[in-house]
């Protein structure tokens, strides 16, 4: 079980867990346990945790996270094995020989009670003011287990100041439990490390390098911590005040488009099950809250996809037909804002493999500051873009200096879909009740391909569908154009498709096998760069990488809690709505079309889209920013 | 003290400080079968020196069983337990017995390498140390086919702590040892299974290790003779405090604290704190009690406090030693302590009540059987003991309860 060699992450944070037997039925697979009374048998490995879980014994965690290697240092999970002197965490302890566990002696609920009653002790916050109240773990816990009455007293006075540093996260340490979920999530989820524990004892908290500021560090800003963390000690920058002054403004034309993962998970905010979309209602609740037009952010992502597509086909064609040597292969997406800020940080030297094109959010808000400002005949001096996102990388992005484009700051907020559920909620709005509407023109259309973009592979899959026709002049050969080798939350997928009889332009690439790569989450990245800079990747021509995991419909903006099992079913909804519309490829939406007629007459990767649609990178320190 | 550890510079004693030639030991056992060599140690019945007490031949005998690629003897000399200096004394005098123990360790479980975790305060020995090493090394007690043994390749290296008490815990250490925050690792899986880089690995006291050589030498039925039936063997005992002669002794298990503070010279004494700031009180009714593991078990520390000493300003020390030392990653320990550091205080400030205290204490059980490591499991044994056992002192006498 000796641990793998990766020098960058702290090996205490690295599971050691028992494993599991690949055939439980052999001798030995199974053990036979108790568990309060009752004979269960549980494979081999298992820890007393799961076996609690299978048969339906609830037993409270804290510092744990189905996302996460096991830490052990809540202790709230303890319980009685007999035999042993003191309680054992069942997050931790595999089941390895037959024991006979307890999990609700009056020794576990006394040691839980005063677990909760410390953790409260140095609480400094307040429920009804806190953007978790309702959806906080340690209210939850307290609740549950009756501790009502700070037994060993309450800090009055706060002991950090907030951090409000970084465009995306904010830290308030005062409402840190130390279960080091962000830490955990930061570092091996992530391979970023910029959270740690610093100082012991007492001391103890959760800080970064020389515990400067975030924005000063290498934090990616994918909030992917924030995500995990039980309690509201991690939260996203809110910019919902400003944008209600906006909307508040009759002199600002406040316009808003929608990305497709919030629309995916927004529900969970409202107390329904993951795995429903609310496009129609979304659109009709942000009507009502006062937004002048709502579009969809699809649309650029179609837009993207022909730029991103035209991209790749010039580079290949350089290397291919003019050899030109320089051009680097495989051409690397460029829509994720946490996986951009990691590359910059830690592979600078390979920032021009990345497409030099903006995300859709940051394509969006130049289009809208410039082509839009000029058909809708509006000063685009007094236009105010919001995106909502489900993100918390987007936040940062639009505060990056060069994207102004337009000739003003081109996306004015990022929005998170946990922010904009809170502002539906203020205005008074029950989501699901809704009725549905569609998206506001000139921008009103956009296909299944930008939808899809929501979900890891996404990218992949809707250029694939544009890259094959256009050169093939035929439909990608994948039945109902689900093109499933790019689905599913493998770490990293690679496979390719073949083109065979090309039209004239591009005879060229008669023959080559386009090989593809997708990856999610900025671990998985991290991977993907070592091939890299190995020379593994010289047959393959186009990478898709997402930093969060699940893609962007497990954002770091999106509802908590998340799961595997949450975001499969939120792309089980994204998958479903691209295949219940008539539009799926981003090459034949009629307005993408029109722009290029109307707007950008040059055509693709032309200069004015150049200036307007695409952007450059900023090498980046590796211990701070 | 420093005077005084010169003074009976010129030890003896049952065991460790009886004689014994370099190098002897190891070839004792290199004459032997793995496996007698594991026979013998079972048959001494040694356990544990650092505190735990967990029986050092079934501990061998798991990492030996291994088939795994690597495994490592580790030598626990982070001797950080407040009122311990026994190992320091072991390291200074008697390094043969050390180093001796390791390669017989390194021979009977497959270790290849053996590492000594070096207390940092310890930083002077180690030149010291290392010339004794290069010493064996020229003299192949260690390096390759250990005296002639084809196939014994051994070797030793001596790695500095940097000041942190809970380092001394096994799994803290190994985290130390491969440059991580020293942190106590979820149990199990325990050392022998996945210790040092995931290896199999025995992790032994000082003195442990430096009993096997004698073992080795005389035979396990001759070190059984010695000590109580459970209790085999001999102890160091850094004793230090109010007494004439505080200083490292070696005593057999079995013996007394009324027989130990006879030949210290100690008068007066009020009370003996057995186990450093992690161990338990005892008050002066219960000075026939014996020292060994059936009894009161013992690292080595044991510091005496005479009538005149405030037993409260002693728990004060010790809490304040344990809200710094602990690692702070779990709950129980890391925010208990310092609760019931407050709870010292505010009987010392005459502003509490009886019932808070008694919570606290109960609060200190639960830190007991809920902390992750040692550490937090037996920092409120001082806390529990000294204020039942000096109830009255603390809370009349001194007139704390008063206000
Ligand atoms: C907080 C803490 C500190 C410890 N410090 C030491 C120490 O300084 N030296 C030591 O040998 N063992 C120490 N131990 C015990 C070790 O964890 C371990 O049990 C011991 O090294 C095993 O060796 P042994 O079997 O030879 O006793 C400590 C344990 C705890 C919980
Ligand atoms: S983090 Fe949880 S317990 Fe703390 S103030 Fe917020 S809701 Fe309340
Ligand atoms: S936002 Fe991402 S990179 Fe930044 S601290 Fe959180 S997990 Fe780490
Ligand atoms: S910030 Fe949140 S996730 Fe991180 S340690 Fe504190 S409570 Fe846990
Ligand atoms: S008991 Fe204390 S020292 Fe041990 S792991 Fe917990 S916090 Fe760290
Ligand atoms: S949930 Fe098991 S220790 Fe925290």
């Amino acid at each position: 079980m000796a641990k793998e060699n990766n020098p960058r992450i702290p090996v205490s944070q690295q599971p050691f867990q028992v494993q599991k037997p690949e055939d439980t039925t052999a001798i030995g697979g199974t053990i036979s346990i108790e568990v309060n009374e009752k004979k269960v048998s549980v494979p081999f490995g298992t820890t007393i945790l799961e076996a609690c879980k299978e048969n339906q014994i609830h037993v409270p965690t804290l510092c744990h996270h189905p996302d996460l290697c096991v830490a052990g240092v809540c202790r709230i999970c303890v319980v009685e094995v007999d035999g042993m002197r003191t309680l054992q965490t069942a997050c931790t302890f595999p089941i390895t020989s037959p024991i006979k566990i307890h999990t609700s002696t009056p020794m576990v609920r006394k040691a839980r009670r005063h677990i909760i009653d410390l953790l409260l002790s140095e609480h400094y916050g307040e429920c009804y003011s806190c953007f978790r109240n309702e959806n906080c773990e340690l209210q939850t816990l307290a609740k549950e287990y009756g501790v009502d009455s700070y037994t060993f007293g309450h800090i009055t006075t706060p002991k950090f100041d907030v951090d409000r540093s970084s465009a995306s996260v904010v830290r308030d340490m005062n409402k840190c439990i130390l279960c080091k979920r962000c830490v955990r999530t930061c570092i091996d989820l992530q391979e970023v490390g910029c959270l740690e524990a610093l100082d012991r004892g007492h001391e103890t908290h959760v800080g970064t390098f020389l515990d400067k500021p975030l924005a000063e560090v290498i934090c990616i800003n994918c909030g992917q911590c924030i995500n995990r963390c039980p309690t509201g000690a991690l939260r996203a920058n809110d910019p919902s005040d400003q944008i209600w002054n906006a909307i508040d403004d009759p002199k600002k034309h406040v316009v808003i488009q929608t990305a497709p993962s919030p629309r995916a998970a927004i529900g969970e905010e409202f107390g329904i099950e993951p795995g429903h979309s609310f496009t129609g209602e979304l659109n009709s609740a942000l009507k009502r809250i006062g937004f002048d037009k709502v579009f969809d952010t699809n649309y650029t992502a179609d837009l993207t996809i022909i730029e991103e597509g035209t991209e790749l086909l010039n580079r290949l064609k350089k290397a291919l037909v003019d050899k030109d040597e320089s051009v680097k292969i495989p051409q690397f997406t460029s829509c994720s804002p946490g996986w951009i800020k990691f590359i910059e940080h830690f592979y600078p030297e390979y920032l021009d493999y990345l497409s030099t094109a903006k995300s859709p959010q940051q394509m969006f808000g130049a289009i809208t500051k410039t082509f839009y400002a000029q058909e809708a005949k509006i000063n685009p001096a007094d236009i105010v873009t919001v995106a909502l996102m489900p993100c918390s990388a987007k936040k940062f992005e639009c505060n990056r200096p060069e994207m102004d484009s337009s000739g003003f700051k081109d996306v004015d907020y990022g929005l998170t879909t946990r922010e904009m559920a809170k502002m539906i909620k203020e205005a008074g709005i029950f989501l699901p009740e809704m009725p549905k509407s569609h998206f506001d023109d000139p921008f009103g259309d956009a296909s299944g391909a930008g939808l899809i973009f929501g979900a890891t592979g996404g990218v992949m899959e809707a250029a694939l569908r544009t890259v094959y026709e256009l050169v093939t002049g035929r439909e990608v050969p994948f039945k109902n154009l689900n093109i499933t080798p790019c689905r599913g939350f493998e770490g990293i997928k690679q496979a390719s498709v073949k083109l065979e009889n090309c039209v004239d332009a591009y005879k060229f690439l008669e023959g080559v096998e386009v090989k593809f790569i997708v990856a999610h989450g900025t671990a998985n990245a991290t991977k993907v760069m070592e091939m890299l800079k190995k020379g593994e990747l010289n047959d393959v021509h186009f990478v898709e990488i997402m930093a969060c995991p699940g893609g962007c419909l497990g954002g770091g903006g999106q509802p908590i809690p998340t799961s595997e099992e949450i975001r499969t079913k939120r792309a089980q909804a994204i998958y479903a709505e691209d295949e219940s519309l008539e539009l799926r490829k981003s090459h034949e939406n009629p307005h993408v079309k029109l722009l290029y007629e109307k707007f950008l007459t040059e055509g693709p990767c032309s200069e004015k889209s150049h200036h307007l649609l695409h952007t450059h990178y900023t090498k980046r320190g590796k211990f701070i920013s | 003290m420093e005077n005084n550890l010169d003074n009976n510079k010129k030890r003896t004693g049952p065991v460790l400080f009886s004689k014994y030639t370099r190098g002897e030991g190891i070839k004792k056992a290199l004459a032997m079968p793995r496996e007698d060599v594991l026979f013998e140690l079972k048959s001494s019945g040694l356990k544990g020196r650092g505190g735990a007490g967990f029986p050092t031949s079934t501990k061998w005998m798991l990492v030996a069983a291994s088939t795994a690629s690597k495994k490592f003897i580790v030598c626990n000399a982070d001797e950080g337990e407040p009122g311990t200096f026994k190992d320091r004394v072991l390291l200074m005098e008697y390094p043969e017995l050390v180093f001796d123990g390791m390669v017989i360790a390194g021979y009977t479980i497959g270790a290849k390498t053996g590492i000594v975790y070096l207390r940092g305060e310890y930083e002077y020995l180690l030149l010291q140390l290392e010339e004794y090493l290069m010493k064996m090394r020229d003299d192949n007690l260690l390096g390759k086919n250990i005296l002639s043994k084809e196939g014994f390749d051994f070797d030793i290296s001596i790695r500095l702590g940097s000041g942190a008490y809970v380092c001394g815990e096994e799994t803290a250490l190994i985290e130390s040892l491969e440059g991580h925050r020293g942190e106590p690792r979820n149990r199990p899986p325990y050392p022998v299974n996945t210790g040092y880089l995931g290896f199999p690995t025995v992790v032994n006291n000082v003195e442990t290790l430096a009993s096997v050589p004698h073992i080795m030498q005389k035979g396990g039925d001759w070190f059984r003779l010695i000590g109580t039936d459970k209790s085999t063997g001999s102890k160091l005992l850094s004793i230090s405090g109010d007494c004439e002669k505080p200083g490292v002794y070696e005593i057999p298990w079995g013996t007394t604290i009324t027989e130990l503070l006879q030949f210290v010279g100690a008068q007066n004494t009020k009370a003996v704190q057995v186990g450093g700031a992690s161990g338990i009180c005892i008050p002066k009714r219960n000075f026939d009690r014996h020292l060994a593991y059936e009894d009161i078990a013992t690292g080595g520390s044991i510091i005496i406090f005479n009538e005149s000493r405030d037993m409260l300003h002693v728990l004060q020390n010790f809490m304040e030693f344990f809200v710094e030392e602990s690692c702070g990653q779990c709950t129980p320990c890391r925010i208990g302590n310092t609760k019931l550091l407050e709870g010292v205080k505010m009987i010392r400030s005459g502003e509490f009540t009886f019932s808070y205290i008694n919570a606290l204490k109960d609060l200190g059980k639960s830190m007991q059987v809920a902390s992750k490591c040692g550490l937090g499991q037996s920092s409120p044994n001082a806390f529990i003991s000294i204020l039942e056992n000096f109830k009255d002192e603390i809370f009349f006498h001194n007139g704390y309860g008063r206000k």
